[in-house]
């Protein structure tokens, strides 16, 4: 048995406009032939400028996205997304400790007394005391807020994880501190995530191996030392180039 | 910091607080039986056994407007209930599944919408006759749209949301989604609407009592009651002082809350969205 987590062979994605009256919608082709495989318990980053189908890629990956062709095959079940911001990412009018059972009792089988210590489990796991179960999202801090978006989608104990540029609303300071959360879970919990990220160096920091997305197309695909090492591809040394790396 | 206070919120709930405990009171006590005649004290002023006088027939007006006011009670939070109830439904299903459903439920709304509600209800009355239940009735199905339109724009606006995205990356259900995670961010909107529910349908009660058409004798009804009033109005003003006045303080609060909570639930949402 091999050690794939999750495999996508000749993708092709769309997205229709959706014009009110129905007339004149528009279906675009979003990804062309994406073909990757992805290890259980990597770091694999995604990088690709705004309009390159990163995001189009990760909803199709998760079913939100079902206009496509190609194979996709998951070795894990309901994976979980983390999204770049924290603001609506939370409910703003359920409290924390309500959004953090939510995942348990929709996949059921959980007593009461077993959601609260799991969740309590799960907050002290991301570096938060007990008391934040009975605080609002706005009362929170951006980075707070983010880690419990993180607690959140790993209610469930996905082996799947997507950050979908999880630390660029975030103040330097706090996205330090978030990525070495992120590590931590991913060697704790035998994680596995796709990191979506436009910041390089952020990318550097996490990620083992990388595809750079341009216009729909995978146009590079390697270890993270062969792509900053020695890029092949015109854009990708345009990418390190502006990253001044 | 110290918070400005809401002085909306505190006199709409007090005149509301003291309204209902007036009517509320008027299930179990009235001074006098409100349909007891009295030929004696027709058209009597004030005194200390009738505090609001008596009317043409010599009955207790305290008495009247007491149990009169509790059918306009009645009446008006029954007709919101049916008019929320269907109008959340109607909204959540239209605003959260969009398409086809949308539109054929969003053209009946309009059509029903595009009628004024004491309209409708007059059609919907001489078609199956008049009574407090069929007035329900009638104004609820009027009172739906509003609510409707309200809950579809929540709706449309909350189900984009990421934290939706992840309840159902989670696996939970579109009715778990709906009920459950959209509902409780559409209640700062619903609430001052639901308020002034209320007070469109009180008046739309006392507007179709007084036109006949409404709660049937001998039950009071302060809207039958003006118009008893009304050819005595010099003769005994209080006959028509009286539940006027009742009616204007009921709409009175039921306004400031309605006022005073949204701008408490506004100042609250403007929280949530604080330093971002």
């Amino acid at each position: 048995m091999n050690n794939h987590i999750l495999t996508v062979q000749n993708l092709n994605a769309f997205h229709t406009d959706t014009v009110r009256s129905g007339k004149g919608s528009k279906r675009h082709q979003i990804l062309y032939d994406v073909s990757f495989t992805m290890q259980s318990g990597e770091i694999l980053g995604l990088v690709g400028e705004s309009g390159s189908g990163k995001s189009t890629l990760v909803k199709t990956i998760l079913g939100i996205n079902k206009d496509f062709n190609g194979e996709i095959h998951q070795y894990c079940e309901r994976p979980q997304m983390i999204f770049q911001d924290p603001y609506s990412s939370l409910n703003p009018a359920r409290k924390i400790g309500w959004i953090l059972e939510e995942p348990l009792r929709i996949s059921g089988g959980y007593s009461k007394t077993e959601r609260k210590g799991c969740v309590l489990e799960m907050l002290e796991k991301v570096g938060l005391e007990a008391y934040f179960a009975d605080r609002y999202p706005r009362q929170l801090s951006g980075g707070q807020r983010q880690r419990i978006s993180i607690a959140a989608a790993l209610m469930q104990k996905p082996r799947l994880l997507i950050a979908d540029e999880p630390v660029s609303a975030l103040d330097v300071t706090i996205q330090a501190q978030i990525l070495e959360l992120l590590k931590k879970l991913h060697a704790e919990m035998g994680l596995s995530i796709i990191f979506i990220s436009h910041d390089l160096r952020v990318v550097y920091q996490m990620c083992e191996r990388i595809l750079i997305m341009n216009q729909g197309i995978i146009c590079e695909q390697g270890n993270r030392e062969e792509i900053f090492g020695n890029p092949q591809t015109e854009y990708t040394k345009r990418l390190l180039n502006a990253a001044g790396l | 910091m110290k918070k400005p206070k809401n002085y909306n919120l505190i006199i709409g709930g007090s005149i509301t607080a003291i309204m209902l405990i007036f009517m509320l009171t008027g299930i179990f006590f009235t001074p006098h039986d409100p349909n007891t005649m009295d030929g004696g004290l027709k058209f009597a002023g004030a005194s200390f056994t009738h505090p609001f006088g008596n009317d043409n027939f010599g009955r207790d007006l305290l008495s009247r407007v007491m149990t009169g006011s509790l059918t306009t009670l009645y009446v008006a939070a029954l007709t919101v209930l049916i008019g929320t109830f269907f109008g959340v439904v109607i909204g959540a299903l239209t605003g959260y599944f969009g398409g086809i459903i949308d539109e054929v439920l969003m053209r009946i709304n309009d059509t029903v919408f595009a009628f004024p509600s004491i309209l409708l209800a007059l059609v919907f009355v001489s078609i199956f006759g008049s009574g407090r239940n069929n007035v329900i009735l009638a104004l609820g199905i009027a009172f739906v749209p509003s609510f409707a339109r309200i809950v579809r724009g929540e709706f449309l606006k909350y189900k984009k949301m990421d934290y939706i995205t992840s309840a159902r990356l989670a696996g939970a259900g579109n009715l778990r989604i709906m009920f459950f995670h959209i509902l409780p961010n559409t209640f700062t909107v619903l609430l001052p609407a639901v308020l002034i529910g209320f007070n469109n349908a009180v008046l739309a009660e006392a507007g179709m009592s007084y036109l006949g058409i409404g709660v049937q004798p001998p039950d009071p009804s302060l809207g039958r009651m003006l118009s008893e009033a009304q050819p005595f109005l010099f003769r005994a003003p209080a006959m028509a002082l009286a539940p006027g006045i009742v009616l204007i303080l009921i709409i009175l609060g039921f306004s400031l809350l309605s006022d005073g909570s949204m701008k408490s639930l506004s100042a609250q949402s403007l929280q949530n969205r604080g330093n971002k």
